[in-house]
């Protein structure tokens, strides 16, 4: 690796956060996604509802005010529930919100809203009548779903889930705003610093297309996967 | 002989979708080694009342005894609904469905969706559920796709599958619906072939047909529906040959 | 006026943060995102049309470099492009010297620059690909009436594209509302400016950033309104007749 005025190793440093950032957030995002997905296919009115406002505030405001709403406010929070333990109950706790666990759970609760929505059309897109067939042989629900309704989705959602990806990988970008060490964060002190901005900033937008296009090639490979037994007869 | 319990029976059901009441009250009882079949014009609500006796659809009234277990029913905002989904599942397990439309699982090779649940519901050994399941495609005369998708199979091909998937469940009674009417017809005698093979061999089946060949020569009863009520119900000789009511004669007779 | 404002003040009666004063804050937050987000559509919807047609270009030498830029550009964040554009700009030969560096040195034009080449490239990709679904019996009729390929495209390839764009398009213009809060890292005063302003002076993050995502949410369903309605007005002959 290059030196870099020695910002080389920080640089390379960041671009692990980015990723690890990146794929923790999307877990989560995926997680909510399918929860949030399984609420709006409820008859449960309140669940429905709950997970209706969800997706249509998410999507209403841009995700830098809301990482801010959340980092800044989350810590806020925070201090007046641990405030709270401690005139009540005596107990002596601070929590720390940490810059990372912040973005993770900022990035991951912003995608989840989206991932609600390409999973909830994936599902809907599954053949019910492979589902009853799987009801029909004696499986239970969670059998149905992990067996059947699961990767039949899947390959419908894969498409959606490799374009949320996509734009999950950039918005990670943000939380050098809330004071994270991401590469764009280093590589934007250095050119600060140094004068130099392509110095820095170049080899980063080349780390995220890197980043980018093996992804793409790997979401191509997953397609086949699940693809398989779909029309090439 | 001992005195084995009756593999299916049901009393009374009752269905209503909205407004309109689909079944009126239908009783129907197959002991060991029966062939039922039901027969109706469209809309008679036949599918309807095969897919009570697994419940696919939740009847909203009338009692559904599977081996001589009869299932608990309770009443919820939505309806009534099985009181215990594990004893559904235990009963459906029992009886085995074959669908119009196949449904076999597009994920899964052909010996993949033959051996799921007998791996994952019946909790058989891999290495067993995999020989059983490639005699049952010897028998349904598959034993060469084994490893092909639905996708690329024909509709009989599939067709024939599902029956073998159905058949590796050891079910106590095989719910047939309208197992031949999404087939081109050069396809459906394969099909056909296979069922009466089935019913030859004393399996317990219950059929939704429009096939009235093969209702005439398999069945040992025949059920005509009508508006959700059984109208006529017998031998196929009484049914079939000698019909009473004026619209099972409408029914039967020649359309072209 | 004089009526509002007193209707205001005594709206605003014992509110700490919610001042007359940070109110004009959020004002002209709302005046520069409007700016920045309106112009940076308008001058990349100008350039995507003839990007798109390149890009479908059957010369290699054409489309590489089109296809190049919209990778680079809709591959990459747009924090990173504002910073190279924003941090860049300087070390552009002689700029300083020339009469455009008094605007070029302000945050705002930087800006304006990165969004309309970000918004460009999605925009082009958007039209390439309306273009592209444009069914081949309606230009083979318009060849065999003998239209010449670039009437062709003028009179029957470009108008249904457009037609055929426009719901990708209006999620594109939402995307880039929401994309500009980035302008407030590069100490520009828009909504989510004013909104961070507000927050570091009276350390109340709730309200500020509350305040500002109430205005998103607004503008999102302004436009997404405002697009509905063009889709009912221009997508009219795609309904089935007999459609309600």
């Amino acid at each position: 690796m290059l030196d870099l005025h020695g910002y080389g190793p920080r640089l390379l440093e960041g671009a692990g956060v980015t990723i690890q950032l990146a794929v923790l957030s999307l877990a989560l995002a995926v997680l909510l996604g399918l929860l949030t997905a399984s609420a709006k296919m409820s008859r449960n009115w309140l669940l429905h509802r709950t997970a209706t406002l969800y997706t249509t505030l998410i999507r209403g405001v841009p995700d830098l005010v809301l990482m801010m709403l959340l980092f800044f406010g989350g810590q806020i929070g925070l201090n007046m529930i641990t405030d709270m333990l401690y005139d009540r109950f005596g107990v002596d706790w601070y929590i720390d919100l940490n810059a990372f666990v912040a973005g993770v759970i900022t990035i991951g609760f912003i995608f989840g809203a989206y991932m609600g929505e390409t999973f909830r059309g994936a599902f809907m897109a599954v053949d019910h009548g492979q589902i009853e067939a799987a009801k029909a042989y004696g499986m239970g629900s969670w059998l149905v779903f992990r067996r059947i309704r699961f990767p039949l989705m899947m390959r419908h959602a894969l498409p959606g889930l490799s374009n949320n990806w996509m734009v999950l990988l950039k918005t990670t970008a943000l939380v050098s705003v809330i004071g994270l060490s991401d590469m764009v964060r280093v590589a934007a002190e250095a050119s600060r610093a140094t004068h130099e901005p392509f110095t820095f900033l170049v080899p980063v937008a080349i780390i995220y297309l890197l980043i980018a296009s093996v992804s793409e090639w790997l979401f191509a490979r997953l397609q086949k996967r699940y693809n398989i037994g779909f029309g090439e007869r | 002989m001992a005195d084995t319990p009756i593999p299916l029976e049901v009393r009374n059901i009752k269905k209503r979708f909205g407004d309109t009441e689909v079944l009126k009250g239908l009783s129907l009882q197959a002991r060991k080694g029966d062939v039922i079949t039901l027969i109706g014009a469209s809309g008679s609500g036949k599918s309807t009342f095969l897919r009570c006796m697994n419940l696919l659809e939740q009847p909203d009234e009338g009692d559904l005894i599977v081996h001589g277990e009869e299932i608990h029913f309770k009443q919820t905002r939505h309806g009534r609904e099985p009181a215990d989904w594990k004893q559904v599942v235990r009963m459906r397990a029992k009886l085995s469905m074959v669908f119009q439309s196949f449904n076999l699982w597009a994920h899964m090779t052909l010996l993949e969706n033959i051996i799921e649940a007998p791996i994952h519901v019946l909790g058989v050994p891999r290495k067993e559920a995999v020989e059983k399941a490639r005699a049952l495609l010897d028998r349904v005369g598959l034993t060469e796709r084994a490893d092909a998708y639905p996708a690329q199979m024909s509709g009989g091909q599939q067709q024939r599958g599902a029956i073998a998937r159905a058949l590796a469940m050891d079910p106590e009674v095989m719910l047939f619906d309208e197992p031949t009417s999404a087939l081109d017809p050069e396809l459906v005698g394969d099909v056909l072939k296979v069922m009466r093979d089935l019913a030859e061999e004393g399996r317990t089946m219950v059929v939704v047909t429009h096939e009235m060949g093969f209702a005439r020569d398999v069945s040992s009863q025949v059920i005509y529906l009508h508006q959700g009520l059984i109208e006529e119900a017998g031998t196929p000789q009484d049914v079939l040959v000698n019909p009473t009511s004026p619209r099972l004669k409408q029914f039967l007779a020649p359309k072209y | 006026m004089e009526p509002l404002n007193q209707w205001l003040a005594a709206l605003l009666e014992g509110n700490v943060i919610f001042t007359p004063q940070t109110l004009g804050y959020y004002w002209t937050g709302l005046v520069t995102t409007a700016q920045l987000v309106f112009l940076s559509l308008l001058v990349g919807l100008v350039l995507a049309v003839p990007l798109a047609i390149l890009r479908g270009s059957k010369h290699r030498w054409i489309k590489l470099p089109v296809y190049f830029y919209t990778y680079v550009f809709r591959g990459t964040p747009l924090l990173v492009q504002l910073y190279i554009i924003y941090y860049g700009v300087v070390f552009v030969d002689g700029i300083q010297q020339s009469m455009f560096w008094p605007i070029l040195k302000e945050a705002f034009y930087p800006a304006l620059i990165a969004f309309t080449l970000n918004t460009a490239a999605y925009t082009t990709e958007i039209f390439h690909g309306a273009i592209k679904a444009t069914s081949r019996g309606e230009i083979e009729a318009a060849r065999a009436y003998g239209m010449s390929q670039g009437l062709t495209m003028r009179r029957i390839i470009l108008p249904s594209a457009f037609r055929r764009a426009l719901p990708a398009y209006g999620n594109e213009v939402i995307f880039m509302l929401h994309a500009s809060a980035i302008a407030s890292v590069v100490t520009l005063m828009d909504i989510t400016g004013a909104a961070r302003f507000v927050y570091a002076r009276y350390y109340a993050p709730f309200e500020a950033f509350i305040f500002a995502a109430l205005i998103y949410l607004c503008l999102t369903f302004m436009i997404l309104y405002f697009f509905r309605y063009l889709e009912k007005r221009l997508l009219a002959h795609l309904k089935p007749l007999n459609g309600t």
